[in-house]
C-alpha cells in the first residue's frame, strides 16, 4: 500500500514538473521576443535593490494595511514551504513526518510556529477577500478589472485558504491519532489545529487515518496544482518579483532611453563625425508597435504585474477620468504577449496575425493622456515601468506614422523653425533682460 | 537695496574676452518667452547679481533642450536640438549649468551625456539652497514671508524623476514661513498635468483637468502662497487658482521670486 502511494506521488510530482517546465519555457521564450537591453553590471546595487524591494517588501509599505496583510502571506509562503520539503520527502520515501525524530521536541515547536503563520495567512486572505468583494476598495474596481482578473484574484485567495485548512485538518487528525496509535510520532499539542480536534474526536481510527491522508494528499497536490496555475495567472509575481527588481532601471527615473540608431542619422545630418559609419543600419522600426518592439525587461514587467493597481491609483490622468491606466498598459502587454506566444506554440502566425499591441489593445487616447510624471513607476512595489512602454509607443506613432495631435505638430514645427516649442522669434529670446533694471511695481 | 545695477553677461561676449563664467544659467524657453516666467528669470538673475556669482547666459544662442519633442515621441527633433546645444556648449567649454526649469534640468543632466554633453547640472532650487547654506543669501528674519502659510507643489521632473525633494523645501524654510504639505507630496506628489508634452496640447477627455484637482488640494491647506519650482507647474497652478477665482487671496510663486522678494530685490 505504501508502495502504491509512493508511485502515485512520484507520478503526481512528475506531471507537475512536466507542466511547470513546459510553461516556464514558454514564458521564457515569450520574454525573449523582446529587444535586447543591457541591464548587466552594478551587481551589488542590483542585489541591494532586490533584497530591499522584493525580499524586504520595501515599497509595499507605502500603504501600511495591505503591506502588513501581504507580509503575513509572504512570510507564510516562504516558511510554510519548508514544510512542503517534508511533504515531498515523505511522499517519495513513504515516511511519515520525516524530520520529527531528528528534531525531537523542537519539531513540535516548529509545527506551532508554522501554524501561527497558517493562522496569519488565513486571516490575511479573508481580509483581502473582504477588501476586494465587500469593502470594494476602488483600485480593484477599475475598468480593466473585468471578470477574469477579478476571478483570478479571488481564486488565488480561496485556494490559499483551502490549502491552509488542509494543513490544519491534517494536524488535528494527526494529533488524535497520536493518542490512539503508537505509529504516529508525538508532536505534542499544536495550538491552532488542536482547536479543531473536537470536530474529529468522535470518528473511528480508520476514518481519521483516511481524513489525515486525504488532507495530506490534498495539500501537496493542491500546492503543485497551484504552482502550475500561478504561471497562467497574475500571481506570477511571487517568483518574478525577484529577477524583476534585480534588473530594475538604476538610472534617474526622468531619463528616457536613448535611441542610438537616431543619433547616427542626426550626426550625419549635422556633419558630425560618426563612429562605425559603415556599419549596416539596424533594421527595425522606430518605437513600439507590438510586443517584440519592446525590450525583454518591458515584457518581464508585464509578467511580474500582479494587478494591484497602485500605479493606477496614483496616475493623475486616471484620477481625473482619462482612459489611461498604467495597470491596463501592463495587462494589455501581457495579454498580447500571451496571445502571440500561444499562436507560436501552435505553429500559428504569431506576431503576423494582423493584430498589434497598439490599437488592438492600447488605444491612442490612453497613450496621449500620459503626463510622464512617473507616479506609476514610483508606486509599483516590484519596480515595473509602464511609462517606458507608453513612451516607446508614442515614438512609433510619431516617427513611423507621423500620427501626432495637430497641436503637437505645431510644437514640432515651432521647434524646427524657431528653436522653441512656442512660436516666438529666436531673436527675441534675450528680450527678458531688457527691463531688468526697471523698477518693478 | 535696488541701487545695484543688474548685469546679464552673455556667453558669446565673455568668450570673446577670453573669460569663462563659473556657471552657465540655462534660461529655458519658458524663462525666455513666457511673460510670467520671465519674472522668475529676472528674480533669479538678481539673486545671482547680489551674491556676486560669476555667471553667463547663452542669450539668443540658447535653444530648446528638446524635452517636449522627446516626450511626445519625436526623437529626431529632440536629438537635433540636443546635438546643436551640445556643440555650442562644448565649444564654450561649459562645465556647470544651473537652470530654473526641471524639464531642462532633467534633459541636460540625464539625457545629454549619452549624446556627448557632460556637465554638472543643478536646478535653481538646489543652487539657492547652497547659497543659503553657505551664508551668501542671508534672509534676515525671513522678511515679509515670516510666519506665512506656504505650500510647496513638487514638480515631477524634480521630485520623482531626480529625487530632489528637500532643496526647495529648505529654501522655503529659510523664509521663516510656515511650510504646510499637501496630502499628496514628495514621492506621492500629484502632477500639475503639464508634463510629457501635455503643456502643448489639450488634455484628453476626462472628468476633470489635472491642474484643478491639484489646485483644490493646494487650496485645502489654507496656504496663501503656492510655491513652485517649475515653469509648467507655475502656469498650471496659476490657471487653477484663477479657475477657482482665488487669485486675489492666493499667489502662485516660484521659490526664486520668494527669495528675491524677501531680499528686497
Amino acid at each position: 500500500m505504501a508502495y502504491l502511494s509512493q508511485i502515485a506521488f512520484i507520478a503526481v510530482l512528475g506531471v507537475a514538473i512536466y507542466f511547470l517546465y513546459k510553461r516556464i519555457s514558454r514564458i521564457k521564450k515569450n520574454i525573449q521576443l523582446g529587444k535586447a537591453l543591457d541591464r548587466s553590471g552594478n551587481t551589488s546595487e542590483r542585489m541591494k535593490t532586490m533584497l530591499l524591494v522584493a525580499f524586504g517588501q520595501q515599497k509595499m509599505f507605502k500603504r501600511i494595511i495591505p503591506a502588513i496583510l501581504h507580509l503575513f502571506i509572504y512570510v507564510g509562503f516562504l516558511i510554510i514551504n519548508l514544510e512542503v520539503l517534508e511533504f515531498v520527502i515523505d511522499g517519495l520515501f513513504g515516511t511519515h513526518r520525516f524530520f520529527a525524530p531528528y528534531l525531537g521536541s523542537f519539531y513540535g515547536v516548529l509545527m506551532n510556529g508554522f501554524e501561527v503563520l497558517v493562522a496569519l495567512v488565513l486571516f490575511s486572505c479573508v481580509a483581502f477577500l473582504v477588501r476586494r468583494n465587500v469593502l470594494k476598495v476602488p483600485r480593484f474596481q477599475s475598468a480593466e478589472m473585468t471578470s477574469w482578473p477579478r476571478l483570478d484574484a479571488n481564486l488565488i485567495l480561496v485556494i490559499e485558504i483551502v490549502l491552509m485548512f488542509a494543513i490544519l485538518t491534517m494536524n488535528a487528525t494527526d494529533q488524535i491519532l497520536q493518542g490512539r496509535d503508537a505509529g504516529y510520532y508525538a508532536t505534542g499539542s499544536i495550538f491552532f489545529s488542536a482547536l479543531f480536534i473536537p470536530l474529529f474526536e468522535g470518528l473511528s481510527t480508520g476514518t481519521l487515518i483516511f481524513i489525515e491522508r486525504f488532507a495530506w494528499w490534498f495539500h501537496i497536490v493542491g500546492i503543485l496544482a497551484f504552482a502550475v496555475y500561478v504561471t497562467y495567472s497574475k500571481h506570477l509575481h511571487i517568483f518574478l518579483a525577484f529577477p524583476n527588481t534585480y534588473f530594475s532601471n538604476l538610472n534617474a527615473k526622468g531619463q528616457m532611453q536613448n535611441m542610438p540608431e537616431v543619433t547616427k542619422e542626426v550626426k550625419m545630418m549635422l556633419n558630425l563625425p560618426v563612429e562605425n559609419a559603415d556599419a549596416p543600419a539596424e533594421i527595425g522600426r522606430f518605437g513600439a508597435k507590438d510586443v517584440n518592439d519592446l525590450s525583454w525587461k518591458n515584457l518581464m514587467d508585464a509578467y511580474s504585474c500582479t494587478e494591484c493597481g497602485r500605479c493606477t491609483a496614483e496616475c493623475p490622468a486616471n484620477l481625473t477620468g482619462k482612459k489611461l491606466s498604467p495597470r491596463k498598459i501592463m495587462m494589455d502587454t501581457r495579454d498580447r504577449l500571451e496571445e502571440v506566444g500561444k499562436s507560436l506554440e501552435a505553429g500559428g502566425p504569431g506576431l503576423e496575425d494582423g493584430k498589434s499591441l497598439i490599437d488592438d489593445y492600447i488605444t491612442r487616447e490612453e497613450l496621449l493622456a500620459c503626463t510622464s510624471c512617473n507616479a506609476c513607476v514610483e508606486a509599483c512595489p516590484v519596480t515595473i515601468d509602464p511609462l517606458s512602454i507608453i513612451l516607446q509607443m508614442r515614438r512609433y506613432a510619431v516617427m513611423e506614422e507621423s500620427n501626432a495631435p495637430a497641436s503637437w505638430n505645431s510644437m514640432f514645427s515651432n521647434m524646427e523653425t524657431s528653436f522653441s516649442p512656442w512660436k516666438f522669434a529666436p531673436s527675441d529670446r534675450f528680450n527678458w533682460a531688457n527691463d531688468i533694471n526697471k523698477k518693478q511695481s | 537695496m535696488s541701487e545695484i545695477e543688474y548685469k546679464v553677461p552673455v556667453m558669446a561676449d565673455m568668450a570673446a574676452q577670453g573669460q569663462s563664467p563659473e556657471v552657465l544659467f540655462w534660461v529655458g524657453c519658458a524663462g525666455s518667452f513666457d511673460e510670467r516666467y520671465k519674472q522668475v528669470t529676472r528674480a533669479f538673475v538678481k539673486i545671482l547679481n547680489k551674491v556676486g556669482v560669476s555667471f553667463a547666459v547663452l542669450g539668443p544662442e540658447e535653444s530648446c533642450t528638446g524635452d517636449p519633442a522627446r516626450r511626445a515621441g519625436n526623437e529626431f527633433l529632440f536629438q537635433m536640438q540636443a546635438m546643436s546645444n551640445i556643440q555650442l556648449m562644448n565649444a564654450y567649454e561649459i562645465k556647470k549649468i544651473v537652470t530654473a526649469c526641471p524639464h531642462c534640468f532633467n534633459t541636460l543632466k540625464n539625457e545629454y551625456p549619452e549624446l556627448g554633453g557632460n556637465y554638472e547640472v543643478i536646478h535653481h532650487s538646489t543652487y539657492l539652497q547652497q547659497l543659503i547654506n553657505e551664508g551668501k543669501v542671508k534672509l534676515q528674519g525671513g522678511g515679509e514671508f515670516k510666519g506665512k502659510k506656504i505650500t510647496y507643489h513638487d514638480s515631477c521632473y524634480l521630485g520623482r524623476a531626480n529625487k530632489v525633494y528637500e532643496a526647495p523645501r529648505e529654501v522655503l524654510q529659510a523664509l521663516d514661513a510656515e511650510l504646510v504639505e499637501m496630502k499628496r507630496c514628495k514621492t506621492k506628489g500629484l502632477c500639475c498635468g503639464a508634463g510629457g508634452a501635455q503643456m502643448f496640447k489639450e488634455p484628453e477627455k476626462g472628468k476633470k483637468d489635472i491642474n484643478i484637482e491639484r489646485t483644490e488640494e493646494a487650496l485645502e491647506t489654507g496656504a496663501k502662497i503656492i510655491a513652485a519650482a517649475c515653469p509648467f507647474c507655475l502656469t498650471m497652478m496659476a490657471d487653477g487658482v484663477k479657475n477657482k477665482e482665488k487669485e486675489a487671496e492666493v499667489a502662485v510663486m516660484d521659490i526664486a521670486e520668494l527669495i528675491a522678494k524677501a531680499e528686497g530685490l
